[in-house]
């Protein structure tokens, strides 16, 4: 267990460098930042003095050193349009965008994982025919044109729900449910694939009763998968679910800060904002893959991390397809 | 169901191919008399723009045409360079094995670690979203599922008989990869290559609409619906139209990528 943590910590830091890395050389190796941020009507003599002054008159590797030293000491430079710390722009947008995914990740744990468990268990019936097509529906619909549908009945046609902002409790219910919407594809083809294994049916031959069989047997082996999924699924959608969503609705959190600094191209704050979000992602998927060597007992023995790909997951059906599977490349575990 | 997705894959690819000469009017064609008009059948249609017109008196019909063609095309050329990519790479680390595989590999974890949006967001913003970036952007993303697949299988192939016996006989390791582990990687690279060309039409459409991708006036269905966003109170057609062309180019992809993996499947049975 302790061998599979180092490793983990050990990788996770390593991501992180490549990340910080690459980060500060496209920055830096597509022309001098004063250029394209500031552009025309700049003369010769102001130039020089905003390089100087953004210190990018140093070889590359003492400004790589500057970059990197920004992390230990929490200086980020400023916004280029707003004109304050870049870290305390960023971190007044982390609570809006907390809120908005603990709302989603609740949402999911409520009412996905248990439909996902009824759909796999009555998959025969129309309960979980209606589910199945729902997920299909949920896996090929963009979050963008959901969220659009989702505005023009309930705000529009209907006039229930308000289109964007965060101020009350009815704000959350139309981002919330396009971003859960993209969890609930999940739960029922990790029951699935559960359900159809050799040790539940030894479970039913035994005399067991069903419910006690899906309980402990099926949710039993089938919460890791679920867990993984989510703590993954978690990662992205802090980044891509939310980019979108909160564009979309104007809610003040990272996602509707990146995009609003990428088209205004305020550098300091998007370098940022990508690191930091990046730096989430992969602590959380850390975490997951630490959950997952305690859940699974099978992984806390050495080769670790992909107990999906021996022997080989069954290619499951239809809404699971096209996604990114858990991690499972490296060396044949 | 499939023959349904098939059909419509089929009709939406010559409508796009053909979006030149089937589009009424030039998509770029502003018209100030002739702003907001809904759809033929409502009150105050405009005869000749079938499917309305936008806040400047574009001709909806039209620009959903090219739109989707360019969508197509976009996705076309992002999903074969990430085969390319991911292929080479693939196979690389598959038959080479070792270092080169450790260094690939590490490489796919690093990619799957940091979501995609961030990557193609920061890009676009540093490079600026002309049509190359876009494209090569398209390319990078899935190509780490690519290399994932053709390197677990090549790998899995390097270890069979028929590969031994091509070495014992003296074959080079290049000769090896493309004469005898290549063609076998055909059949898992088709079953990938409809979901990725279905996710970077997501991808496309998303910047699109979040304004990072293609540039206005040049028509795409993500832009139209991210410009229509706005007017949907008065004018929701300007929204509608392109809304549902992308859910139906990517249902019908869904579908008959479903369907291909299916019958990959059963082949592999049967073998």
């Amino acid at each position: 267990m302790l061998n599979l943590a180092l490793r983990t910590l050990l990788r996770m830091a390593l991501t992180f460098f490549v990340i910080v890395t690459l980060v500060f050389l496209v920055t830096r190796l597509t022309g001098s930042p004063v250029d394209f941020v500031l552009g025309e009507g700049l003369t010769a003599e102001d130039r020089q003095i905003l390089i100087r002054y953004y210190a990018l008159d140093r070889p590359l590797w003492d400004q790589y050193m500057a970059f990197l030293r920004g992390f230990t000491d929490g200086e980020f430079g400023l916004s280029f349009v707003e004109r304050r710390p870049v870290a305390q722009i960023v971190a007044e947008r982390i609570w809006p965008s907390l809120q908005l995914l603990i709302a989603a990740v609740s949402v999911t744990l409520v009412v996905a994982i248990p439909l996902g468990i009824f759909a796999a268990v009555w998959r025969d019936r129309w309960f979980g025919s209606a589910v199945m097509v729902l997920a299909f529906f949920g896996y090929a619909i963009p979050d963008f044109v959901l969220a659009v549908f989702l505005v023009l009945t309930f705000s529009y046609w209907l006039n229930w729900l308000p289109v964007m902002g965060n101020g009350t409790a009815l704000h959350f219910l139309m981002p919330t449910a396009v971003l859960s919407a993209a969890l609930m594809r999940f739960t029922r083809n990790a029951m699935l694939d559960v359900l159809g294994q050799d040790y539940m049916r030894t479970a039913l031959a035994k005399g067991l009763p069903e419910h006690r069989v899906i309980l402990r047997h099926g949710l039993g082996n089938a919460w890791i998968t679920i867990l993984s999924v989510v703590g993954l699924k978690l990662a992205g959608l802090a980044a891509s679910g939310s980019v979108v969503v909160e564009a979309v609705f104007s809610w003040p959190g990272i996602g509707e800060l990146l995009v609003r600094s990428a088209i205004q191209r305020d550098y300091p704050v998007l370098q940022f904002g990508v690191v930091a979000v990046a730096l989430a992602v992969i602590v959380i998927n850390m975490l997951t893959d630490l959950a997952y060597g305690l859940a699974d007992p099978r992984m806390r023995q050495g080769a670790g991390r992909c107990p999906s790909c021996t022997p080989p997951p069954p290619p499951a059906r239809s809404a699971a397809c096209g996604t990114r599977p858990m991690p499972c490349s490296g060396p044949p575990c | 169901m499939q023959r349904a997705a098939l059909l419509i894959g089929v009709v939406l690819l010559v409508l796009a191919v053909l979006a030149p000469w089937l589009a009424p009017v030039d998509p770029n064609k502003q018209s100030l008399i002739a702003r907001f008009r809904p759809p033929l059948g409502f009150a105050g249609a405009r005869p000749g723009h079938w499917l309305g017109t936008d806040e400047l008196g574009r001709d909806i019909l039209s620009r959903g045409l090219h739109g989707l063609g360019l969508t197509l095309m976009l996705a076309a050329l992002g999903a074969t360079l990430g085969l390319m990519i991911g292929g080479t790479l693939g196979l690389l680390a598959g038959v080479v094995g070792g270092r080169t595989q450790a260094a690939i590999m590490g490489a796919v974890d690093t990619q799957i670690a940091v979501p995609f949006t961030l990557i193609a967001l920061f890009v676009l913003t540093v490079f600026g979203s002309t049509l190359t970036v876009l494209v090569v952007v398209l390319g990078l993303y899935g190509w780490e599922q690519y290399a994932r697949i053709v390197r677990a299988e090549a790998a899995r192939l390097m270890t069979l008989p028929f590969i031994e016996a091509a070495r014992c006989a003296g074959a080079s390791p290049v000769r090896i990869a493309l004469t005898h582990v290549l063609p076998n990687l055909v059949s898992p690279l088709v079953v990938q290559f409809t979901p990725s060309l279905s996710n970077i039409i997501l991808l496309e459409s998303t910047l699109s609409f979040l304004g990072l991708g293609v540039q206005p006036p040049t028509a795409t269905l993500g832009a139209m619906v991210g410009v229509g966003r706005d007017f949907m109170p008065t004018a929701p057609w300007i929204v509608l139209v392109p809304a549902a062309l992308i859910l139906a180019v990517t249902f019908s992809i869904q579908i008959l990528g479903d369907w291909l993996r299916d019958r990959a499947d059963v082949r592999l049975r049967r073998r």
